[in-house]
C-alpha cells in the first residue's frame, strides 16, 4: 500500500464548508492515520456527512487545507479519487438495476473489460453472500441486502481509503455484525477505513481513534480508552436484592462516592460515575469502600460491578461542556 | 405503481475474511477507459433501465401518434383541401415537434436521478466527468429515435410518401437526432438549476410551446402578421423543420441543414459547458 512520507491517509487543518448560513463543517482537523479505521463520531447534523462528502471530492471546502494520501482535495481531486471510494449515507447503488448489473456497470467504469468486469462482479458478489440475489433488483433487497451490495460497490476498486457514511444505521443487530465483520475483514487488507457513526459502541468496536465532532468541530480525539479516562475513572452499577431499599442504598453512596447516582429504569438498580474530570480517585478503593458501608446498613447487594464509562456517556459529557463553555463565551 | 415486496434475507450470511481479502488482493489495477467508453457504458445503464422500467418507452410512442392524429384530422380539412394532402406538409414538423418536446424528460430525468446516491458515486469516480450524463442522454437520443420512427410509420399508413425515399427519411430522422442531443443539454442544465421536478417541467413547457407552435410546423410562415413571422424566422425550430421537410422531400436545402448542424455544434458546447460547471459544484 502506497502510504505517503507522513503516514496519514487524511490531513486537514481548517477544514470549513458553509450552507447559506449553516456552518455545518467549521475549522475540522484530523489526522487520520493510513491502515487503521478511524471514527468520526457525532450526533445528528454535527457535520459528519458533509465532511466526508469533502473528503470524498463530492463537495468543495469553502476554507481550510485538507489532503488525502498527501494529495491536496482542491488541485489533484482526480488523483484522490483513484485512492478512495465512498459508501454513502443513503444508497449509493442504483435501485432499479440487479446486483450484477450494477456491479458491472461499476467495474466497467474502472476499467475492467467485460469478461473481466462479469467475473469480478460474480467474485464480489459471493464475497458478499449475495449470489442469490444476484439477478433481483436492489429496490428488492433488504436494508442488510443493500448496505453490503453498497459496500461490496465501493470496494470494486481495491480502495486505498473507504469511507463508510452510517454504514449500520438502521440495520438490525445480525445484519450490523456482518457489516463489523466486513469493515474488519476490509482493514486487515491494508484499506484505512474512515467512519461515521452516532453509535458510541460501534466506535468503541471498531476504531483505533475516535474524533467526536458537534457543530463541525472536533471536542475530542484519542483511542476509546483516552476518551474514556479523560472525563472519569469509572462507572459502579450495582443491583439490589430487595427494591425497598434502593432510596437508602442511592444515600449511602452518594455520599461515600461525593457523586450523583442515578436509578435505572430497572427498579433494583443504581449507577455512578466515580471520580470528576482528570480527578485522580482510585476507583476500586472507592467502590469497596461503598460495598462495606452498604454491607453495614444491612443492605443486600446482588450484582456489583465497576468498569470504564461507556462511550454515551463521554459523549454526554463531551457535549455538555462544549455547551456549557459556548454558553460562558 | 405496485408495491414491491422485499425478499427476506434468508441466506444466512457469515462474511469470511478470507474472500473479502481475495477481492482485495492488490491485483494489476485496469487502465482507466476513455470518455467514448465510459459514455458508451453510462448509455448500456439507461438502456438497463428501459429493460427493466419499459413503461417509460409509453411516451415515446404514444404521444407522438396521437399528436400525428389529432393534427392531421383536425387541420387536415380546413388547410390543405384534405387530411392526406395535409400530411405530406405537416408530417416532417409533427416529427421535429413531437421529439424535441419528448427532449425535455431528459431535464425532469436527471433532475430526480441526481437526488439518489448513486451519482455520488459516479462523481468519486476517475472517469471522464460528463461521461454520465453525456450516457445518460445517448440513452434518451435511442428514445428520439424510437419516437421519429413511429411517427414515419404512422404517417406512412395514413398516406405519407416522402420524395426523398428512404434515404430522404433517415437523413431526416438523423438531423433531428442530432439536433436533440444538442437541445437535450439545456435540459441537463435546467435538471440541475430547477430544484424540483415539478419546475423543471413547467419551465420546459414554457419554452417548448411558443418554440414548436410559433413555427412552420403547421402552416406556411407567409400568412402571419409581420412580428410574427420575424419571430418564426428566427426560431430554432423553423430552421429545423426546414432542413428536415427538404431532405424528406428529396431536395436538399443546404442553408438550413448547415443552420442545423453549427446550431447544434453551439448549443452543446454552450449548455454542456453550463451544465458540467452545475454539476461540478453539485
Ligand atoms: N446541502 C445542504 N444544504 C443546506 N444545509 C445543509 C446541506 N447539507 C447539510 N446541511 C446542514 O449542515 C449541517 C450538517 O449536516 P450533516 O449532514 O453533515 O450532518 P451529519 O453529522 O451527517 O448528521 P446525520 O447524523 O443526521 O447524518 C446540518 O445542519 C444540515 O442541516
Ligand atoms: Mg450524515
Amino acid at each position: 500500500m502506497a502510504v505517503n512520507r507522513t503516514g496519514l491517509a487524511v490531513e486537514t487543518s481548517g477544514l470549513v464548508k458553509t450552507f447559506g448560513k449553516t456552518r455545518a463543517v467549521d475549522g475540522l482537523d484530523l489526522a487520520v492515520p493510513a491502515g487503521t479505521v478511524y471514527g468520526l463520531l457525532g450526533p445528528n447534523g454535527a457535520g459528519k456527512t458533509t465532511a466526508v462528502r469533502m473528503l470524498a471530492t463530492l463537495l468543495r471546502p469553502d476554507g481550510g487545507e485538507a489532503r488525502v494520501f498527501g494529495h491536496d482535495l482542491r488541485t489533484e481531486a482526480d488523483a484522490v479519487r483513484t485512492r478512495v471510494s465512498l459508501t454513502g449515507q443513503y444508497a449509493s447503488v442504483d435501485e432499479d438495476l440487479t446486483g450484477t448489473e450494477n456491479l458491472i456497470l461499476l467495474s466497467r467504469l474502472l476499467g475492467y473489460r467485460k469478461p473481466a468486469a462479469r467475473e469480478r462482479a460474480a467474485q464480489l458478489l459471493a464475497a458478499f453472500g449475495l449470489t442469490d440475489a444476484a439477478d433481483r433488483q436492489v429496490k428488492k433487497y433488504s436494508g442488510g441486502m443493500r448496505r453490503r451490495i453498497d459496500i461490496a460497490a465501493s470496494i470494486l476498486n481495491t480502495p486505498d481509503l473507504l469511507f463508510l457514511d452510517e454504514p449500520t444505521t438502521g440495520l438490525d443487530p445480525r445484519s450490523r455484525n456482518q457489516v463489523w465483520e466486513i469493515i474488519r475483514a476490509v482493514v486487515a487488507q491494508g484499506t484505512t477505513v474512515l467512519l461515521t457513526t452516532q453509535y458510541l459502541d460501534e466506535a468503541d468496536q471498531l476504531a483505533g481513534r475516535i474524533a467526536v465532532i458537534d457543530e463541525g468541530k472536533v471536542i475530542a480525539e484519542g483511542t476509546p480508552g483516552q476518551l474514556k479516562s479523560s472525563i472519569g475513572a469509572g462507572t459502579v452499577h450495582l443491583r439490589l436484592r430487595d427494591a425497598a431499599q434502593r432510596p437508602e442504598a442511592e444515600r449511602i453512596l452518594a455520599k461515600v462516592l461525593d457523586t450523583t447516582v442515578q436509578q435505572e429504569a430497572d427498579p433494583v438498580a443504581l449507577t455512578a460515575r466515580v471520580g470528576g474530570s482528570g480527578a485522580a480517585v482510585d476507583a476500586a478503593a472507592a467502590g469497596s469502600r461503598a460495598l462495606a458501608e452498604l454491607a453495614g446498613a444491612g443492605i443486600v447487594v446482588d450484582e456489583f460491578s465497576l468498569g470504564q464509562p461507556s462511550l454515551d456517556e463521554v459523549f454526554l459529557a463531551l457535549t455538555d461542556k462544549a455547551a456549557r463553555n459556548e454558553e460562558k463565551a | 405503481m405496485s408495491t414491491t415486496t422485499v425478499a427476506p434475507d434468508t441466506t444466512a450470511y457469515t462474511p469470511s475474511a478470507e474472500t473479502i481479502a481475495a477481492v482485495l488482493a492488490p491485483g494489476e489495477k485496469p487502465r482507466r477507459p476513455g470518455p467514448v467508453s465510459a459514455s458508451l457504458t453510462f448509455g448500456w445503464r439507461a438502456m438497463l433501465k428501459i429493460k427493466h422500467v419499459p413503461e417509460q418507452l409509453f411516451d415515446v410512442t404514444m404521444f407522438p401518434i396521437i399528436m400525428t392524429l389529432m393534427f392531421t384530422y383536425l387541420f387536415g380539412g380546413a388547410l390543405a383541401g384534405s387530411p392526406r394532402e395535409y400530411l405530406q406538409y405537416l408530417l416532417p414538423g409533427i416529427m421535429v415537434t413531437s421529439v424535441v418536446m419528448i427532449t425535455m424528460y431528459t431535464g425532469v430525468g436527471l433532475n430526480t436521478d441526481i437526488e439518489k446516491g448513486v451519482f455520488d458515486r459516479f462523481r468519486t469516480l476517475a472517469v471522464w466527468r460528463p461521461a454520465a450524463l453525456v450516457g445518460m442522454i445517448l440513452g434518451d437520443v435511442l428514445r428520439y429515435v424510437l419516437a421519429a420512427v413511429v411517427i414515419v410509420g404512422v404517417g406512412l399508413v395514413l398516406g405519407f410518401r416522402p420524395g426523398g425515399g428512404v434515404m430522404g427519411v433517415l437523413a431526416g430522422i438523423g438531423l433531428l437526432v442530432v439536433f436533440s442531443f444538442a437541445f437535450s443539454w439545456i435540459w441537463t442544465w435546467l435538471g440541475l438549476i430547477l430544484r424540483s421536478e415539478k419546475s423543471v417541467m413547467g419551465v420546459s413547457m414554457l419554452v417548448l410551446f411558443p418554440l414548436t407552435f410559433l413555427s412552420n410546423v403547421f402552416v406556411e410562415p407567409l400568412t402571419m402578421p409581420g412580428w410574427l413571422q420575424a419571430f418564426v424566422d428566427v426560431n430554432p425550430i423553423t430552421h429545423l423543420v426546414a432542413a428536415v421537410r427538404s431532405v424528406m422531400a428529396g431536395a436538399p436545402d443546404a442553408g438550413a441543414i448547415t443552420w442545423v448542424l453549427v446550431a447544434s455544434a453551439v448549443c452543446t458546447a454552450v449548455f454542456g459547458a453550463l451544465t458540467m460547471h452545475r454539476y461540478n459544484r453539485k
